[in-house]
């Protein structure tokens, strides 16, 4: 999270509005633990990851339908089967669990 | 890929009239101790507070009495340096019993503790490398040496703090802040700086205390260590000289990979190959 901070205070100035994506929890092995944050803006930009890349175009995806609809905040949880993990060159076939909020604090 | 949504439960949503995010922003920046706390499922899901040491709890969850026993909880958490999820009855109820009939508040504990600090004593060329793999993974760094010439700003500009001083003086004043978490890497290789450095070192909680040198070097600094009365099993225990995993390193760089890895696994109890712990030559 701290490494979004300058990027978020901009984003902030700028009076964009702001989704964040934080890893709450995860189930097998994950690639990154709970705390790991990433921000999606209204345009589409990102930044801070919650993966290891491979589902963070999905997170983009929720986070400005979130934006742009009904801003409520949720949980997501993400998992893949073995094959799947294969197929977007995974490995580690666990699941994680995002709380998606839009930054309003 | 598949997802799910958590059922979205009626929410009355609380209107939060404390900005937490510059609060948060700040104390993040300045390395104090803070959390988040957010409801991520039940009742008023989305609601936060922010917590730290010292400081009254801004933001609610809802509910006077969850908030105490959250905040509370949250304290102890970012002691321990830990995120977490915890549940709750929407009155802050914690037993299983008083849990039955409710509703479950699951709650986000997002603590952000300040970053690990290494202390590297020694202005070496093994210290610009360190400095920079230490800062790589987070630390906070502070390079001493109680030469002027080669203490200098200009040669480590990635250290947060470079301090011309002796060891001991710096130990006196700072070593009560060093804890589990933190690391002293003595580099300087000559027993005027190590044998304080390393005493020094052993007064304090600091988790890693690794010593460059020589197989031969490490057999002198003992007898040197002896001398002033460092001779128990528990505190030569504590060092790791010569300092680093058996990993073949050379160069400055790869030496800074080998001592952070020793780090790593020190603090994970994993067994790595350490070289204390073989013997034969240290570079292949």
């Amino acid at each position: 999270m701290r490494d979004l901070l300058n990027d978020i205070d901009r984003w902030k100035s700028e009076g964009k509005r702001i989704a964040l994506a934080r890893v709450v929890d995860i189930e097998g092995s994950g690639p990154r633990d709970p705390g790991a944050a990433m921000a999606v803006n209204q345009d589409g930009e990102v930044v801070g990851s919650v993966s290891g890349g491979c589902v963070e175009g999905a997170v983009v995806a929720e986070a400005l339908g979130m934006l742009n609809g009904d801003n409520q905040p949720r949980l997501v949880t993400f998992g893949y089967s073995d094959d799947e993990a294969f197929a977007v060159g995974l490995t580690c076939g666990g699941i994680i669990h995002l709380f998606l909020q839009p930054l309003t604090w | 890929m598949w997802r799910h949504y958590s059922s979205l439960l009626a929410t009355t949503h609380l209107v939060i009239d404390v900005s937490l995010y510059p609060l948060f922003a700040q104390r993040t920046r300045e390395n104090k101790p803070v959390a988040l706390v957010t409801v991520i499922d039940g009742p008023n899901i989305g609601a936060m507070m922010l917590i730290a040491p010292g400081m009254d709890a801004q933001g609610t969850l809802g509910d006077s009495e969850l908030d105490r026993v959250v905040a509370r909880d949250t304290i102890g958490e970012i002691e321990a340096g830990c995120t977490s999820v915890r549940h709750y009855g929407p009155n802050g109820q914690i037993t299983p019993e008083d849990l039955l009939d409710t509703p479950t508040v699951r709650v986000f504990i997002d603590a952000f503790s300040p970053p690990p600090v290494m202390w590297i004593f020694g202005a070496v060329d093994f210290t610009a490398a360190l400095a920079r793999v230490a800062k790589v993974l987070g630390y906070y760094v502070v390079v001493c040496d109680a030469r002027e010439v080669f203490a200098t700003r200009r040669r480590f500009p990635m250290a947060d703090e470079v301090l011309v001083s002796w060891p001991a003086p710096l130990l006196a004043s700072r070593g009560s802040d060093l804890g589990p978490r933190d690391a002293v890497c003595i580099l300087t290789h000559d027993p005027k700086f190590d044998v304080p450095a390393i005493q020094g070192s052993l007064a304090t909680q600091v988790g890693y205390i690794g010593v460059m040198g020589s197989r031969k070097t490490h057999a002198k600094r003992l007898e040197r260590l002896a001398e002033v009365g460092v001779h128990e099993a528990k505190d030569l225990d504590r060092l790791l000289s010569p300092i680093g995993l058996d990993i073949g390193a050379r160069t400055p760089e790869e030496t800074a990979i080998s001592i952070c890895s020793e780090i790593i696994a020190r603090r994970t109890g994993r067994h790595a190959p350490s070289l204390r712990d073989s013997s034969g030559p240290i570079h292949p």
